[in-house]
């Protein structure tokens, strides 16, 4: 057989949704060939995890198969009895889950956990089967493998969790591996880390990968050919060189354009004043007692930063997870309390509380990330968006009203006022979140990961209306994100942050072009871009 | 499909139920208390729908009252329970500290007591009646909504909009009462109506104790108790008050299940 | 673990000494003068004080409380008024009663409970589920007191196979004894395995959702250790909590039963106090219930970290 064979064919495959009579799944057709890596790209709602789940007969309870066929090696899946698919399980295709904090048993030892596919698939002894556990934990850099077989999942970190998940598939040498999301939940550094360990160790026992991701970077870094779907049918399909280059189909082509990208520096005229600035602002957390009469600890998530946001610019906060850039931004916004330094706004220091920070608040918002949990399920878009005017003094009721209007305009949602956030798309309620913080014309806008749970394409569309807004009202912002390449395309300056201490900043395309630090380095090396 | 069944046979019991109470409060077709010892002991006929008791009193019209009499109890107590229950919740949850560690030592410790065993003991201290009934029921099922509202508002705090709220410069109070008690409402609406079950079965068996509603006014409870002598002799007078009980909770559990499902994926 | 222990041992006190509080303000609050009640009407001013003295009435009321708490402490629940016997000794008595049926039920109704509500789940929406689903409901709906007096009309009265009255303890004659329990172990596990199939059933659907259920059948596991290794020991903890709950709370005393089944029980010991105004014997049995409900808790507590492991890191 040589080593171009087709391993796996997917051929015309159907799913539907029961309930609903949805076709989740439609005609979708690609194959697997031995040894390589395929990605399956789309975005929420475009069928891959199905498609994907549909090999190992791993559909949950509501989707059934409706019409095609998914061979291997000649052997028809779909039909297959359940126990020659049991024994297929592990052995042959592994699959590794999207979310680390419960795709380990809590209730097992990772040990035990490791070894039940070893030892349903294959008639090693024990100490057999502990050998190549400790050789696989530590093959995948688990820094105490003999500790690590005797503990707790809920003792390790969402990336060592991954990365044990994948030493527990690989152990059983696969011949596929079907990873279905597997770093989405991961910061961008680990994300690099665990995707690189996963190629080497496919490479090394030949093992093809089936990648499911919505993320066309990590495409572009890793994968050698590509499946685009949207909705449910496969709308391109070919080597990733050729479809992220020349894309054919309208789709491939609004996701490759979604990909941000440099803009032109903004010439700024004049020299601009200092609006905002952390001089010395320092945030420690008090770490939980242990028992009654144990000693609390205190843990420094930001450590004496300096630093000045002017009119008008946007300055990025990146670092990864844990590196404090939350905890900053909200610092700065005195929603947490700083145990040391002080913030000037528009020269007058903010105090923590007092009418002076009341007129503070008038002036600065706050964008969330997680558009599903930032606004109050029980109230009404027009409702959500016209609050913050409510504490605005000498506003007529009339006034509020017309600039309700006007905000949901610039933002693209006229007419929703009357809706709940649940009737909502993901991308539609951050625009919603950004409407509420626009809508008192701030000074200062912190936007905490605004795009981080969003839609590649839709990722774009935010971004782009972030800037225009920007453009029109002219207000500073402090955008904080793990995500580089969102950076790339808004800021003027970036600061980069690691353990609440800021290790370089500059400059956006200093910074890029030119890092100076290694973690800059190292962040701008695992970025995925183009 | 089966959601649908829940939904309906619970309603359907429960609304016979209280059309049944409602009626009761008005009419019944004799009254409940008026004694003829000539017509003692019958069985189910024309005349008496379910037979009557030793004291020749109507079964079928005490049977009402008692839906009448129960329900109401039941009524003030869930409205008594939730009301006090929330008010504690939300300000245990809410402002934290040592408030919250002395409300929840209080409601652990109250807790501690079956439900039964303090309205037991709360009754033993006000004396029997009806008022005293519904305070002592009352206080014994408030501390189960301090838990869960307190719970709810803890895990609502961490949401974003309440964060949100905060930041817009709304002061404490009302981030309180117009982003975090209104979605309390679902899992206080679930467990109020268990808890209707849970207090309708207390005060039955209080009654069947003979420390809840007394004799003569009638209450399922103490109708049960009444019958134990008779229980070979006049079947039915054990049978009905049982059954109306057993029926009236399967309708709430039915009800409240098919609730907790509708409410279940808008939960936030 | 040890610390855990210790902690969790250390959570409860606060707790027993406001329930020992609430049992004696609850008990100062009954409106009467209780050495007017233990002398009767006939007795003068002089043995009212010397009474009053002797119990210790006479002091400020923090006083009384610890002094009180002491007594309690040592064992001593002071004497019943009915009949001036030492209380505690009756109540251990009449527990023993209850605690054997309740005990009995219980374990029967988990035994039935866990597995049904594990395969119940198991087979989410199918005819299987919505059988043991309904059935759970029916029985939980059935007022206690009812089922009891039911079953004794059928197997008692109408049959003939079981005494209709009294008890008769295991330790003298385990025959007949078990002849008397029969009937209220039935009546009791038939209701509580309905309340713990419906805990069982719903926390195993939560946990079949979650994702390393997918990745152990991933692994290729059949589904029988699907369900006993990965599902069963984390779906468990709800229905333990569940079980705990409803074993401190019965324990207290399954009242309507013991009056049904006239068996000498903590419960009807409780009412018939009540009725007769022996408020010694009332404190006491209050107290009890409450102490055995916060020990029942705390084991159950304590048996968590078995279960889920993060537990005892917190």
């Amino acid at each position: 057989m040589s080593a171009d064979a087709t391993f796996l064919t997917v051929d015309g495959l159907r799913l539907v949704a029961e309930r609903s009579g949805n076709t989740v799944v439609n005609d979708v057709s690609f194959d697997v060939k031995r040894g390589e890596f395929l990605a399956i790209v789309g975005e929420s709602g475009s069928g891959k995890t199905m498609a994907a789940r549909a090999i190992l007969g791993l559909l949950p309870p509501g989707i059934r198969h409706a019409g095609g066929h998914i061979t291997m090696d000649g052997t028809e899946l779909l039909t297959l009895a359940p126990e020659p698919l049991r024994k297929l399980r592990g052995a042959t295709i592994g699959m590794v889950f999207q979310e680390p904090m419960v795709s380990l048993n809590p209730a097992m030892r990772i040990g035990a956990q490791m070894a039940e596919g070893l030892k349903l698939h294959t008639s090693l002894s024990e100490l057999q089967i502990r050998e190549r556990i400790l050789a696989m934990l530590a093959r995948v850099q688990i820094r105490d493998p003999q500790r690590c077989i005797d503990a707790w999942p809920h003792e390790f970190s969402g990336g060592m969790r991954q990365r044990i998940m994948l030493a527990s598939v690989m152990l059983l040498k696969p011949a596929l591996l079907i990873a279905d999301e597997p770093t989405t939940a991961l910061d961008t550094l680990t994300q690099g880390e665990v995707l690189d360990l996963m190629t080497e160790l496919a490479r090394e026992q030949g093992t093809a990968v089936l990648l499911i991701t919505h993320n066309l970077g990590l495409v572009a870094r890793y994968a050698k050919r590509v499946v685009v779907l949207c909705k449910g049918e496969r709308v391109e399909m070919g080597a990733t060189d050729q479809v992220l280059r020349a894309p054919i189909h309208a789709y491939t082509r609004q996701l490759v354009d979604a990909l941000p990208r440099r803009s032109p520096t903004i010439a700024r005229t004049g020299t601009p004043m200092p609006l905002i600035e952390a001089r010395q602002l320092s945030v420690s957390f008090a770490t939980p007692k242990r028992g009654w009469l144990g000693r609390s600890g205190t843990h420094v998530a930001v450590d004496a930063v300096d630093l000045t946001v002017h009119a008008g610019e946007t300055v990025a906060v990146v670092g990864g997870s844990g590196s404090g850039k939350t905890t900053l931004g909200r610092a700065m916004l005195r929603l947490v309390p700083a145990s040391g330094g002080e913030v000037v706004f528009k020269g007058q220091p903010v105090a923590p509380r007092g009418a002076a920070l009341h007129d503070f608040r008038l002036a600065c918002q706050l964008v969330f990330q997680d558009p599903y949990s930032s606004l109050n399920p029980r109230q009404r878009i027009g409702d959500a968006v016209h609050e913050p005017l409510r504490l605005v003094p000498g506003m007529s009721s009339a006034q509020r009203d017309a600039r309700v209007a006007e905000v949901l305009d610039e933002v693209g949602l006229s007419g929703f006022g009357k809706r709940f956030p649940h009737e909502l798309s993901g991308g539609q309620r951050q625009r919603v979140a950004i409407a509420r913080a626009i809508v008192r014309r701030p000074a200062f806008v912190v936007a905490d990961e605004p795009v981080s749970a969003l839609d590649m394409s839709i990722q774009a569309q935010v971004l782009a209306l972030f800037q225009s807004l920007q453009k029109t009202h002219g207000f500073a912002c402090l955008f904080i994100s793990h995500d580089l390449a969102a950076v790339e395309q808004i800021a003027d300056r970036v600061v980069v942050i690691e353990a609440g201490r800021i290790v370089e900043q500059g400059t956006r395309d200093a910074v890029f072009d030119a890092p100076q630090h290694a973690y800059t380095r190292a962040l701008l090396a695992a970025a995925p871009v183009l | 499909m089966k959601l649908r069944a829940n939904a309906l046979i619970g309603g359907v019991l429960i609304g016979a139920v209280l059309v049944v109470a409602l009626i009761a409060a008005l009419w019944t077709p004799y009254d409940p208390l008026a004694i003829d010892l000539m017509s003692k002991l019958k069985a189910p006929s024309a005349a008496h729908w379910l037979g009557t008791d030793e004291f020749g009193r109507d079964v079928a019209s005490r049977a009402m009252a008692g839906a009448a009499s129960s329900g109401f109890i039941a009524l003030f107590t869930v409205v008594g329970a939730v009301l006090l229950g929330t008010v504690v919740g939300v300000l245990a949850g809410f402002v934290r500290g040592w408030t919250d560690r002395l409300l929840m030592a209080v409601n652990d410790a109250l807790l501690a007591f079956p439900g039964i065993l303090l309205a037991l003991a709360v009754m033993v201290i006000i004396g029997a009646s009806r008022v005293g009934l519904v305070i002592a029921l009352t206080l014994a099922y408030a501390p189960s909504v301090v838990r869960v509202v307190r719970g709810t508002v803890l895990s609502l705090r961490e949401k974003e909009y309440v964060e949100a709220s905060r930041m817009i410069g709304n002061p404490e109070w009302v981030t309180m009462v117009r982003h975090v008690l209104p979605n309390c409402i679902a899992p206080v609406a679930v467990l109020a109506t268990s808890m209707f079950g849970w207090v309708l079965l207390s005060e039955s068996a209080l009654s069947f104790l003979g420390l809840g509603v007394a004799p003569p006014a009638p209450t399922w409870g103490n109708m049960l108790s009444g019958a134990r002598s008779y229980l070979e002799s006049a079947v039915w007078l054990g049978l009905a008050p049982g059954l109306c009980i057993a029926l009236t909770l399967l309708g709430i559990n039915l009800a409240g299940d098919a609730l907790r499902d509708r409410l279940d994926p808008r939960m936030p | 673990m040890l610390a855990y222990i210790a902690r969790r041992v250390a959570m409860t006190l606060p707790t027993l000494l406001l329930v020992a509080l609430a049992v004696f303000v609850l008990m100062r609050l009954i409106p009467g003068d209780p050495v007017l009640l233990m002398l009767g009407d006939s007795a003068d001013a002089t043995q009212l004080a010397e009474a009053r003295r002797q119990l210790g009435l006479d002091q400020p009321l923090p006083l009384q409380f610890v002094h009180w708490l002491g007594q309690v402490l040592t064992g001593d629940f002071g004497n019943s008024i009915s009949n001036s016997q030492p209380v505690l000794p009756l109540i251990l008595e009449r527990f023993q009663v209850s605690a054997s049926i309740v005990l009995v039920a219980v374990l029967i109704a988990a035994l039935i409970a866990v597995p049904a509500g594990l395969i119940a789940a198991w087979k989410q929406n199918q005819p299987l589920d919505v059988m043991i689903v309904g059935g759970a409901t029916l029985l939980l709906s059935v007022p206690s007191f009812w089922l009891g007096l039911l079953l004794l009309l059928g197997f008692g009265m109408k049959l003939g196979w079981l005494p209709v009255v009294g008890y008769v303890p295991l330790t003298e004659d385990l025959g007949q004894g078990l002849l008397y329990i029969v009937l209220p172990i039935v009546t009791l596990a038939l209701i509580e395995t309905g309340v713990l199939t419906r805990m069982s059933r719903a926390s195993a659907i939560e946990v079949l959702r979650l994702e390393y259920v997918t990745h152990a059948r991933a692994k290729g596991s059949p589904e029988s250790q699907v369900l006993l290794r990965h599902v069963l020991p984390n779906a468990f903890a709800p229905t333990l909590t569940l079980i705990g709950l409803v074993l401190g709370h019965l324990l207290g005393g399954i009242a309507v039963l013991e009056t049904v089944f006239t068996l000498p029980g903590l419960g009807r010991l409780l009412v018939d106090a009540i009725f007769a105004r022996d408020y010694p014997v009332v404190q006491g049995v209050l107290l009890f219930t409450a102490l055995i409900y916060v020990v029942i808790n705390l084991l159950v507590d304590l048996c968590y970290p078995l279960f889920d492991p993060r537990v005892a890191a917190q």
